[in-house]
């Protein structure tokens, strides 16, 4: 780690900003638009501007493909790589139940998951993402492209 | 950028040093400066979001509802003539503060409100279709969106002022655009990004050699500018109370009397009535025929203790003195590596917003934050504006009257602890 303040606010800032965010957001990983993709959607957040589209590829219950593209903070831009990451080969419900498993990570809020959400824990690798909860205004951050990836699912098609 | 300091803003400037302002008596006045955040003093550089309030305005709140609570223009009871009385004499403050007549001053709940009450009323009433309102490519929302509105529902066409690569108004394509179908010109007197001052006068003399009004975003002026309404000859003026140093939920509306005198209400009902029948109702005059309902009286109260406050100021030295802050923090801000301020600034009130390369304005932000560090970050409600100079945002430095060299320091310290951050 840098020579940063030694303070709460800097152990908590590089909770915030692990290395495998600053990696995911200089180099974001399915970064294009998907040719064949059967679900679309995109996520905007007008308060700051942040905006993502989403490209979902379903063979049957499962997603063979992810991608993502769009501009936004280091936050928003590694959360909506390592979400593609996630979702592919998942199966629907599965995706939905990540959602929720992500979202109560970046909120600090303790699983409540039960049914298949309780069974599909998430990547231990998104565990990078629990900093946001010190900052409760980046959640949205966080979360923008995961919602995209679920309004994609809800049947937004191409 | 470079020549910042040794240009003077066209409007009224001081020869005086900046030294004739006591910042650090000034602070005292504030009670929320001496907090910490994040376990560091608080360096609050959103001032063009929100200002802080100084005491007099907080106990002026707290002493009308402990002991001068009441409704206005309603009672015959002793505690309702009091704050009534109370009410229309911050209408005369403000009048005072910005040099017109009390009946020229509308209170509405902020910049916002009388925006949109200028478009809807007058708007709504003038424009036909094929009439042009030429805005500013530099406009907040706020004073693009209430026109785009008006224009949808009366058919006339919004066309765009130009921003020059340097961050000002482009005075020549406005000439161009300025036309027999202009009504309207709507521009801000200095952006909420850029922190660029506006020519009004001049853009009023041209606007009214065509016949049309000129309607002036103040929200970002009035705080920093010695506003004198009947120098800069606009129509309309729009300020908010809380970025000048007063509460949230108030704002006015200057308007020049002839104009208020020919528009219809924005909203009905108590208190902007003549006579009520059932079939039919006649209005009281400006300013009261647009103050519709209770109005926020506690606020009132709060921007009167507000205008008092800064009328107690020496603003030659305030604005030397902000002049001044803001030329430091260019010099130092351009020595940061992979920063660019956007527009170049030479007339410019104590607002700018930069760039950092590779580093989004967000991430930025959250890191300032860490250190009790408080700018804004992001579009600042002026999307087209970042369309313009192809960026996603800003991250945005406001000062205010209370703001420090030192406090200007620790941010530039800062942004050297983001560079780090996004380093690694």
């Amino acid at each position: 780690m840098t020579q940063r303040g030694s303070g709460e606010a800097g152990s908590e800032l590089d909770e915030l900003y692990q290395s495998l965010i600053l990696d995911h957001n200089r180099a974001p990983r399915n970064f294009r638009p998907l040719e064949n993709a059967n679900r679309h959607a995109e996520g905007r957040n007008p308060l700051c501007g942040d905006v993502y589209e989403i490209w979902l590829r379903l063979d049957g219950d499962v997603i063979a493909e992810a991608t993502f593209q769009g501009q936004g903070c280091a936050i928003s831009k590694a959360s909506a790589s390592m979400m593609t990451q996630a979702v592919k080969g998942r199966t629907v419900a599965e995706a939905r139940a990540l959602f929720d498993r992500f979202h109560e990570l970046v909120i600090g809020a303790g699983s409540q998951g039960s049914g298949v959400g309780a069974s599909t824990p998430l990547p231990a690798k998104l565990e990078v993402f629990r900093g946001v909860s010190a900052f409760p205004i980046r959640v949205k951050c966080a979360t923008l492209s995961w919602h995209a990836m679920k309004a994609a699912l809800d049947g937004k098609t191409e | 950028m470079t020549q910042l300091a040794a240009v003077p803003p066209r409007e009224p400037r001081t020869g005086r040093s900046a030294a004739a302002w006591n910042v650090a008596k000034v602070r005292a006045d504030f009670p929320i400066l001496s907090r910490e955040v994040r376990g560091r003093p608080l360096v609050y550089l959103d001032n063009a979001a929100t200002a802080q309030k100084p005491r007099a305005v907080i106990e002026a709140i707290t002493r009308y509802y402990e002991s001068g609570n009441a409704n206005v223009h309603r009672g015959v009871h002793a505690l309702s003539q009091e704050a009534t009385d109370a009410y229309e004499r911050v209408r005369e403050l403000a009048a005072r503060f910005f040099n017109v007549s009390q009946g020229e001053i509308v209170f509405t709940a902020g910049t916002t409100a009388a925006l949109n009450l200028v478009a809807q009323s007058y708007g709504g009433t003038v424009l036909r279709p094929g009439d042009e309102i030429l805005v500013s490519e530099m406009e907040h929302h706020s004073n693009l969106v209430p026109w785009q509105l008006v224009a949808e529902r009366t058919g006339a066409s919004v066309l765009t002022i130009p921003v020059s690569d340097e961050g000002a108004l482009d005075l020549a394509g406005f000439e161009r655009l300025l036309g027999p179908r202009t009504r309207i010109v709507a521009v801000t007197h200095a952006s909420n990004v850029l922190g660029a001052i506006n020519p009004i006068n001049a853009i009023a003399a041209m606007a009214h050699e065509r016949g049309a009004v000129v309607v002036v975003d103040g929200a970002q002026s009035a705080p920093h500018l010695r506003v004198d309404l009947r120098a800069i000859d606009c129509d309309f003026f729009a300020c908010s109370g809380h970025k000048l140093y007063g509460p949230t939920g108030i704002g006015l509306l200057f308007g020049k009397r002839a104009l208020l005198e020919q528009m219809p209400p924005w909203q009905g009902g108590g208190g902007m009535i003549a006579e009520v029948r059932m079939d039919r109702s006649t209005y009281a005059p400006p300013p009261e025929r647009f103050e519709a309902g209770t109005p926020p009286i506690a606020e009132v109260v709060g921007l009167g203790a507000a205008i008092e406050y800064v009328l107690g100021w020496d603003w030659e030295a305030l604005v030397g003195y902000e002049q001044n802050l803001v030329a430091e923090a260019v010099q130092r801000l351009e020595k940061v590596p992979g920063l660019r301020i956007l527009g170049e600034g030479a007339d410019r009130v104590s607002v700018l917003s930069v760039v950092l390369d590779g580093i989004h304005p967000h991430d930025a932000g959250t890191v300032l934050d860490s250190l009790g560090i408080a700018v804004r970050a992001g579009h600042h409600c002026a999307q087209p504006l970042m369309r313009r100079f192809g960026v996603p945002g800003t991250l945005r430095a406001s000062f205010g009257a209370y703001t420090t060299l030192a406090e200007i320091e620790a941010l530039v310290a800062g942004l050297g602890e983001v560079a780090k951050v996004f380093a690694r």
